[in-house]
C-alpha cells in the first residue's frame, strides 16, 4: 500500500517527480531529498546556484494596530531592531519555561503588517500558541497562515544572476535588497535570506506560479536541490535545525542562540524570567572528526568536564571531513580535543568555532578547500 | 540491469558472488546504495575475522545515514577491499564491482539458503509498496 496520498504535497510536487527527485516523507510532507547526487547538489550551491522547495514552511501574516507591541512580548529577540520596512529578524519563540517552541524569521513590512515564517513540523502548534497569546493580550490582531503560498529558495554565488535572467525585469527591483531584507514585487515576496551560508533569495509566491518559476531557473542552469543538500549546507553554515539542535526542552542560551535573545532591554517577553533564573551549564561548539567515520546526532561526546551530545552531525562535502554541532559542558574551548562514541569506538574530534563554511570558503584552518 | 542474475542476495540487501574456488565475494546491492545515497565512509571487516550468519560485520555510511552490513553466511573473512574503503563513492558508481569483503564459508552448502535474483527482485518490489 502506498502512503503517498496521506502525505502533504507542495505545488511543486509533480515537477519534482518529473525532474527525477527521490521523494521522502519529511515530517508528513512528500518532499525531494535529492535528484541524484546530494553531494553534487551541495557543491552546486557553494559554487554556482541551487534551488530548494521550502513550501512546507509556513508564512503567517500578523496584521492590525499594535502588532509590534504584541511581538515584543511573543518572541525572544527584540522586534524593535526592525525599523526599516522589509527588514528581517531571526528569533526564537519561547514557552514560559524558556524552552524553544520554534525558531522564526520575522519580516517587518509596516506598522500594521509583520510576516513570520515558521517551520513545517511546528506550524500547527505555533499557530495555536500565537493565537492563544493573541487572544490574551491583543485580540484585535489578525493572524493569517498562508498555505496558498509556495516558497522557493534560490541560493549560491550566482543566485542573483540566475534570478535576474529567469525573471525579466527583476534586476532593478531586487539588486538593492540587502542581506536579511525583503521587498514585495507584485504577488512575489522576495527576501535576501537563506539557510546555506551563501548569497541568495527566498521567494514566496502563489502556489500556481511556482512550477513555471522553478522551471525558468532550471532553464538558466540553476540546479534542483533536495532537503539532503539543504541539511549539509546549513550544518556547514553553522545554522541550527529546530527539533535537533534545540527544542522545547532546551534553552536557547544552551543552544548557541544567545545572540538572538535580547535580555538587555527592559522589555518583557514569554520565557524571559525563566531564562534569567535558569543555570547555564552547556554550550554549543563545532566538532571536526579527526579519524575516519561520520558524526551523527545523539552520539555521546566525552570531555574533561563531563559528557555532551552531538545535536547535528554529517559529512561536510566542502571540508571532506565529518563535522557536527554538539552541546557540551561549559569550559571546553576551541582547539581542544574531545572523544565521540561511534558504535563501539571512541574517536577523536577537534573542538572548533562555527560556522565551518561561509560564501564557498572553509573557515577552518587546515581543512578542505 | 540492477539485479544481476548470476549473484545471490540476502533480505538485508547484500549481494554474494560464489567464486570458482568456493570463496564468496560480498557487497551491497544497487538498491541499497540507491536508498542510502552518496557514500562517504566504509568499514570492512579485517581478514581472519570469523563471522556467524547475520552478524554485523561492516558499516556503510552515506551523507544521510549509517547502515550495517551483515554476514550472508557463517565463515572467515579472507580479504577486505581497501580500495573501496578509500573511495566509498565507488559503491554508488557500480555497486556490483565495488565489493566490500571476501570470505570462505564454513559450509559450502549454506549459500543455497540465499535468495536468487528473482526472489530478491520480488523482495525489492514488495518493499517499494
Amino acid at each position: 500500500m502506498s502512503t503517498q496520498s496521506l502525505l502533504k504535497q507542495t505545488p511543486l510536487n509533480a515537477l519534482h517527480r518529473e525532474l527525477g527527485a527521490k521523494m521522502v516523507d519529511f515530517g508528513g510532507w512528500d518532499m525531494p531529498v535529492n535528484y541524484g547526487s546530494q553531494i553534487e547538489e551541495h557543491h552546486a550551491v557553494r559554487r554556482d546556484c541551487g534551488l530548494f522547495d521550502v513550501s512546507h514552511m509556513l508564512p503567517v501574516d500578523f496584521k492590525g494596530a499594535g502588532v509590534r507591541d504584541f511581538l515584543r512580548g511573543l518572541v525572544a529577540n527584540n522586534v524593535d531592531k526592525l525599523q526599516t520596512p522589509g527588514k528581517a529578524l531571526y528569533s526564537c519563540m519561547l514557552n514560559e519555561a524558556g524552552g524553544v517552541i520554534d525558531d522564526l524569521i520575522i519580516y517587518f513590512m509596516d506598522e500594521n503588517w509583520f510576516r513570520i515564517v515558521v517551520n513545517a513540523g511546528t506550524a500547527d502548534k505555533d499557530i495555536a500558541w500565537m493565537s492563544a497569546q493573541r487572544d490574551k493580550t491583543a485580540p484585535a490582531i489578525e493572524i493569517t497562515p498562508h498555505r496558498d503560498l509556495a516558497m522557493i529558495a534560490v541560493q549560491g554565488p550566482n543566485a542573483a544572476a540566475k534570478l535576474w535572467a529567469a525573471l525579466p525585469g527583476s534586476q532593478a527591483l531586487t539588486e538593492s535588497i540587502k542581506p536579511f531584507n525583503a521587498v514585495v514585487v507584485g504577488q512575489m515576496f522576495i527576501a535576501r535570506t537563506g539557510y546555506t551560508g551563501e548569497d541568495g533569495f527566498e521567494i514566496m509566491m502563489p502556489g500556481k506560479a511556482a512550477p513555471f518559476f522553478w522551471q525558468s531557473l532550471v532553464n538558466e542552469g540553476a540546479v534542483s536541490c533536495g532537503l539532503g543538500a539543504r541539511d549539509t549546507l546549513r550544518l556547514e553554515a553553522g545554522m541550527n535545525l529546530y527539533g535537533q539542535d534545540m527544542d522545547e526542552m532546551q534553552s536557547p542560551l544552551e543552544s548557541g542562540l544567545a545572540w538572538t535573545v535580547d535580555l538587555k532591554s527592559e522589555r518583557d517577553f514569554i520565557g524571559k524570567a525563566a531564562l534569567q533564573s535558569r543555570d547555564i551549564n552547556y554550550q554549543m561548539v563545532g566538532l571536526i572528526l579527526q579519524d575516519k567515520g561520520v558524526l551523527r546526532s545523539h552520539q555521546k561526546v566525552f570531555t574533561k568536564h563531563g559528557e555532551g551530545e552531538i545535536t547535528s552531525g554529517s559529512f561536510s562535502p566542502t571540508l571532506q571531513q565529518s563535522i557536527a554541532l554538539a552541546r557540551v559542558p561549559l569550559g571546553i574551548a576551541p582547539g581542544e580535543t574531545v572523544e565521540v562514541e561511534i558504535r563501539d569506538k571512541r574517536l577523536a574530534a577537534k573542538v572548533t568555532k562555527y560556522p565551518f563554511v561561509r560564501n564557498g570558503k572553509s573557515l577552518i584552518e587546515g581543512a578542505g578547500s | 540491469m540492477t539485479i544481476p542474475a548470476d549473484l545471490k542476495y540476502t533480505p538485508s540487501h547484500e549481494w554474494v558472488r560464489v567464486e570458482t574456488d568456493g570463496t564468496l565475494t560480498v557487497g551491497i546491492t544497487h538498491h541499497a546504495q540507491d536508498l542510502l545515497g552518496d557514500m562517504v565512509f566504509i568499514e570492512a571487516p579485517v581478514a581472519g575475522r570469523t563471522l556467524t550468519k547475520g552478524e554485523e560485520c561492516a558499516v556503510v555510511e552515506s551523507v544521510k545515514a549509517a547502515s550495517d552490513v551483515y554476514a550472508p553466511v557463517a565463515g572467515e573473512v579472507t580479504a577486505a577491499n581497501s580500495a573501496v574503503e578509500s573511495s566509498p563513492e565507488a559503491i554508488n558508481q557500480d555497486a556490483y564491482a565495488a565489493w566490500m569483503f571476501k570470505m570462505k564459508p564454513a559450509n559450502a552448502a549454506d549459500v543455497n539458503s540465499l535468495l536468487d535474483a528473482a526472489a530478491y527482485q520480488k523482495l525489492v518490489e514488495a518493499e517499494a509498496h
